[in-house]
C-alpha cells in the first residue's frame, strides 16, 4: 500500500490480517498503518469490519491470519492487557465502565500506583484522577461511583483512561455518537493536543465532517476487505462514501413509493419520568417513518411504551382508532402492533430454539387447538415465511443460532410479520448486517409499506433513515425536537436535531 | 433495620459530595445491622441477664467465631458474582479428616491447621477451576461439590465417629483457650476478618475481585485476569473452609461425617444480609461478618428466650428477604440520585 516516501515509521500497523467468526468472515486480508503525530480515520459501513479490526489492535481477538505490527516487529496480543502495555488504548463507542466503582478506580484498574509491599496509593489515584478532570476541563468527583453517569460523561472517563497512562496510539470507536456539539468540540482539542504530543489516533465516525476535521489520513472497509489507504486532502465526502458503499445509493436503499392512506398508529403525549417527555406522532398506511437521534435519546425507550414493554407515565397510543391499555403487550399485538425488538440475541431470538419454532411463537394460539401446538401447522408457516423473506437456511429445524447475522434478522420479521401486523415498529433492523443482506431487508420494508402496512423505524444508521423514510423524526435527550419530511432530511438537518444544536441556535 | 437506613446522613466532611451519599448509604448498612445487634443483645439480656454473663459473652462469640471465617471466605467468592455452595461440606471433610488424622496421635496444633486448610484449597481449586476455566455456572458446580464432598466423608466416615478423648489436648486448647478472658477462635476470625478486609481494600487483585463482579466484560477489556482471580477467590474459599473445619475440630472435639451439614446456606444468608451484593461487585467483609454475627446471636437469643427453634429459619429467611429488598430499593434510590445529581452539574456547567 502506498506508505509515504519519507517520513516516520508506523508505530503500529495490521499486515495482511484475516478473522472469521464461524462462517462469517469479518476482515479479509485488511492492512493498515498508523503513524505517530497523525490521526487516521477508518472508513466502513456498519458491518465493514471496523469492530473487528479494533478489537484485534486492542488484544481483544487474535488474527487467524497476518499479524500485528507495533514499532516495526510482529507481536501478538494475549489480551487487552498487552495491548495496554504496548501504549495502546481504546475507546469503546459503548463505554465499558464499572458502575459500582468510583471513577478513580475505573480510570487505574489493574494499574494503579502501589506503595510499598504493593499496597495501593490510594491518594495518588485520587490526585491524578482530580488532575486528569482538570486537564479535561470537567467537573467530576473522583470518588464517585460511575453508576449514574451520562454517556457524556461516561466517555470522558475512558478518555480519562487513556491519558492516564500516555497512550502512544488512541482508538476511538464513533466517540462522538453520543456527544453534543460542544462535547465533540472539547474531545477534538484533547485528541489534536495528544496528537501534537506524537500519539497516533485510529478516529471512527459515521460524522464525515469529523472525518475530515481531524484526521489526515483515511483507510476505508467494505465487507471486511480493505478497499484503499489514501491521505484525505483532496478528498471530497462524495469520494469517501463512494469507496464506503462502493455501489449505488439507490441500489442499497430501494424506496418504493407507496400510497398513503389513513393514520395507523397515533402517539399524543407519552411520557415515562426521566426517559422521555410529550412525545406526539402519527403513523399513516404505507408509510415509512423513522426515528433518528443519537444513542441513549430515548428511542427504544419510545418504541418499547409504545407497544406496552415499559409502562408509560402519561399519554395514550392509539391504533386504528382504539385507544391502548397501558403496559400490555398483549393487548397491543391484538391491536395489530408488531416490534421487532433490537437486541435480536436477546430479546428478538430464542437463540437454541428451532427456526420453525421461533416464528411460531407470536402465534401459538392460532397454530393448534386447546393448548396444543400442531406441528404440521407450525411448519407450514415456517416455510411459507421462509420463501416469501429469501431465508438461506440448511433445515427449518436448525437452531436459529446458526444462521448469519441477516438471516437471524428475517426470522424476527417473520415472526412478526406472521401475525399480519398494521403497524411494524422495527428497532435498528440492518445493524451488524452484511451489505447484501441489509439491501433485502430494505427491499421488504419497502414493500411491506406499499402493500399498506406503517412502518417505524428506529435507525443510528443516517444514509438508512435518509434512505428509507417518508419522514424523519428526530430525538434528543427524551424530546422530539424535530419532524423532517423526506425532501428536507439531510445528514445536517437530522443531526443537528439530534445534537440539540437547532434547539439552541432558536433560543 | 430497613427503618434505620433510609436517612442517609450526608453531614460528613465531603458536603453534598456523591462520595459521602454512597459511603453514607454502605456505612448505613453496617450500622444498622450492628443497631439491630444491640438491640437484640439488650433486649434478651433484660428479659434474662445471664445472657451476658462472662460464660454467656464466650459462647456468643465462640458461636459466632466458625460462620464469621465462612462469611468472609463467601464475600471473596460472592463480590466477583460468583457463589460458593461447598463450603459446609468442606467443613465437614475437613473437621472428618483432621480428626482422623490427629486421633491418638500427639500432632501439634500447626500441622492440623495446615492439613485442613490444604485439604479446603484443594476442593476450593477444583471448584474454581470449573466456574472459571471450565465456564459453568458458579451454582451447578458448587451445588455439584457439596454432593461430592459429602459423600466422599459419609464413605470414609461409615457412621464413626471421633470422640474428644482421641484428640491431643493442643489442639482442644486451641478451641477452649482463651487469652486474656477473649477465646482464642473469636480472635482468629477477627484477625483474618482485618487481614481481608484489608486486602480486598488496598491491593490490586483484591479491587480486580470487585471489577469482575461489577461488570465482567469491563474487567476483561481492562486486561484484568478474570480467570486468575476467580480460581483465587474460590481457592481463598476453600481454604478458609478447611481451616474452620479444623477449628470445628478444635471446639467440639467429637465430630462426626455431617458436621457443619447445611450450613452453606446459613453462610450465604449472612453474606447477603451484611449487604454484599448477591449480583457481585459492592458490599464489604465487615459487613458480612456482621451479618453472620447477627444470625448466630439471633440464634442464641431464642434458645435464652426459650423460643422454639424452627422460628430461627424462620426469622433468618424474613431477614434475607428484607435485606434484598433493601437493597434493591437503595440501589435505585441512589442511581436515581446520582443521576440527577449529574443532571444538575450537566446543567450548571
Amino acid at each position: 500500500m502506498n506508505q509515504p516516501a519519507t517520513g516516520p515509521a508506523p508505530v503500529l500497523a495490521l499486515k495482511d490480517v484475516s478473522k472469521s467468526f464461524g462462517a462469517v468472515r469479518a476482515l479479509r486480508d485488511v492492512s493498515l498503518q498508523l503513524f505517530p503525530g497523525e490521526a487516521h480515520a477508518l472508513a466502513g459501513e456498519n458491518g465493514a469490519g471496523k469492530s473487528t479490526l479494533i478489537k484485534t489492535l486492542a488484544g481483544v481477538h487474535r488474527p487467524d491470519a497476518g499479524e500485528v505490527v507495533l514499532d516495526g516487529e510482529a507481536v501478538v496480543f494475549h489480551g487487552p492487557a498487552d495491548a495496554r502495555d504496548a501504549g495502546i488504548a481504546v475507546i469503546y463507542q459503548e463505554p465499558t465502565l464499572f458502575p459500582d466503582l468510583s471513577i478513580a478506580e475505573n480510570i487505574f484498574m489493574g494499574r494503579q500506583p502501589r506503595r510499598a509491599l504493593g499496597r495501593i496509593d490510594r491518594r495518588a489515584v485520587r490526585d491524578t484522577t482530580a488532575a486528569l478532570m482538570k486537564r479535561l476541563g470537567v467537573e467530576l468527583d473522583p470518588d464517585r461511583p460511575a453508576r449514574g453517569l451520562s454517556i457524556a460523561d461516561q466517555q470522558i472517563v475512558e478518555i480519562a483512561k487513556a491519558l492516564s497512562f500516555d497512550a502512544r496510539v488512541l482508538i476511538m470507536d464513533e466517540p462522538t455518537a453520543a456527544l453534543t456539539g460542544s462535547e465533540t468540540a472539547r474531545l477534538f482539542s484533547v485528541v489534536r493536543t495528544l496528537k501534537a504530543e506524537g500519539a497516533a489516533i485510529l478516529f471512527i465516525s459515521h460524522r464525515l465532517e469529523e472525518i475530515f476535521a481531524l484526521c489526515q489520513r483515511v483507510t476505508t472497509l467494505r465487507d471486511g476487505r480493505w478497499i484503499s489507504s489514501e491521505p484525505l486532502a483532496g478528498l471530497t465526502e462524495d469520494d469517501l462514501v463512494r469507496s464506503m458503499v462502493g455501489r449505488d445509493l439507490g441500489e442499497l436503499y430501494p424506496k418504493q413509493s407507496a400510497e398513503v392512506g389513513e393514520i395507523a398508529l397515533s402517539v399524543r403525549r407519552l411520557t415515562r419520568e426521566g426517559v422521555f417527555r410529550d412525545i406526539s406522532f402519527e403513523v399513516r398506511r404505507g408509510e415509512i417513518v423513522a426515528l433518528a437521534g443519537l444513542v441513549g435519546a430515548g428511542r427504544s425507550e419510545v418504541a418499547q411504551a409504545v407497544f406496552g414493554v415499559d409502562r408509560a407515565d402519561a399519554g395514550e397510543v392509539v391504533v386504528d382508532g382504539r385507544t391502548l391499555p397501558a403496559g400490555s403487550p398483549t393487548a397491543a399485538m391484538d391491536a395489530g402492533l408488531a416490534l421487532v425488538p433490537e437486541d435480536r440475541r436477546q430479546r428478538g431470538l430464542v437463540m437454541d430454539m428451532s427456526i420453525e419454532r421461533n416464528i411460531a411463537l407470536t402465534g401459538l394460539d392460532r397454530l393448534g387447538r386447546g393448548g396444543m401446538v400442531r406441528r404440521v401447522l407450525e411448519r407450514g408457516r415456517a416455510a411459507d415465511w421462509a420463501v416469501r423473506l429469501q431465508l438461506k437456511y440448511n433445515r427449518l429445524a436448525d437452531p436459529v443460532g446458526v444462521l448469519s447475522g441477516g438471516n437471524q434478522q428475517k426470522v424476527v420479521l417473520a415472526k412478526w410479520l406472521a401475525t399480519e401486523p398494521a403497524v411494524l415498529i422495527v428497532d435498528e433492523p440492518t445493524r451488524g448486517i452484511d451489505v447484501g443482506t441489509k439491501a433485502e431487508v430494505h427491499r421488504l420494508l419497502s414493500s411491506l409499506a406499499a402493500e399498506g402496512l406503517a412502518v417505524l423505524m428506529i435507525s443510528s444508521d443516517l444514509p438508512e433513515v435518509l434512505g428509507m423514510a417518508d419522514r424523519v423524526l428526530v430525538m434528543h435527550e427524551g424530546r422530539l425536537t424535530a419532524e423532517i419530511p423526506r425532501a428536507e432530511a439531510t445528514e445536517e438537518s437530522v443531526m443537528a436535531a439530534a445534537t440539540g444544536r437547532n434547539e439552541r441556535a432558536a433560543a | 433495620m430497613t427503618t434505620l437506613m433510609d436517612k442517609p446522613t450526608t453531614s460528613t466532611k465531603d458536603d453534598g459530595s456523591a462520595r459521602s451519599l454512597v459511603d453514607a448509604v454502605f456505612r448505613a448498612r453496617e450500622i444498622s445491622i450492628a443497631g439491630a445487634l444491640a438491640l437484640l443483645v439488650l433486649g434478651t439480656w433484660i428479659a434474662n441477664p445471664r445472657f451476658l454473663d462472662d460464660q454467656g459473652v464466650k459462647d456468643l462469640l465462640l458461636n459466632a467465631s466458625i460462620l464469621v471465617l465462612l462469611a468472609v471466605g463467601q464475600s471473596v467468592v460472592v463480590v466477583t458474582r460468583n457463589i460458593d455452595l461447598s463450603v459446609g461440606s468442606v467443613v465437614g471433610l475437613s473437621a472428618f479428616a483432621c480428626g482422623k488424622f490427629v486421633a491418638g496421635t500427639d500432632h501439634g496444633v500447626l500441622t492440623v491447621m495446615l492439613l485442613g486448610i490444604a485439604l479446603g484449597v484443594v476442593c476450593g481449586l477444583v471448584s474454581g477451576a470449573l466456574v472459571s476455566f471450565g465456564k459453568v455456572p458458579a451454582l451447578v458446580v458448587t451445588l455439584g461439590m457439596l454432593y461430592i464432598i459429602q459423600g466422599l466423608d459419609y464413605w470414609w466416615a461409615q457412621g464413626e465417629q471421633i470422640s474428644a478423648n482421641d484428640v491431643p489436648d493442643p489442639v482442644l486448647g486451641l478451641g477452649s483457650g482463651s487469652v486474656l478472658g477473649i477465646p482464642y477462635l473469636p480472635l482468629i476470625a477477627l484477625a483474618l476478618l482485618a487481614a481481608t478486609a484489608y486486602y480486598l481494600r488496598g491491593y490490586r487483585s483484591g479491587r480486580e475481585l470487585y471489577a469482575i463482579g461489577s461488570n465482567p466484560e469491563a474487567a476483561r477489556l481492562a486486561g484484568v485476569p478474570i480467570r486468575r482471580r476467580i480460581l483465587g477467590a474460590y481457592a481463598f474459599s476453600g481454604a478458609v473452609a478447611g481451616f474452620a473445619g479444623a477449628l470445628w475440630l478444635a471446639r467440639f472435639g467429637t465430630v462426626v461425617a455431617d458436621n457443619a451439614h447445611g450450613w452453606e446456606l446459613t453462610v450465604v444468608s449472612a453474606v447477603v444480609v451484611g449487604g454484599v451484593a448477591i449480583t457481585g461487585g459492592t458490599g464489604t467483609v465487615w459487613g458480612a461478618a456482621l451479618g453472620a454475627l447477627l444470625l448466630t446471636t439471633i440464634g442464641s437469643a431464642l434458645v435464652v428466650l426459650k423460643v422454639d427453634s424452627f422460628w430461627q429459619g424462620a426469622i433468618t429467611g424474613a431477614l434475607l428477604l428484607a435485606a434484598i429488598t433493601v437493597d434493591r430499593i437503595v440501589s435505585l434510590r441512589m442511581t436515581a440520585a446520582l443521576r440527577k445529581r449529574s443532571a444538575r452539574h450537566g446543567n450548571g456547567a
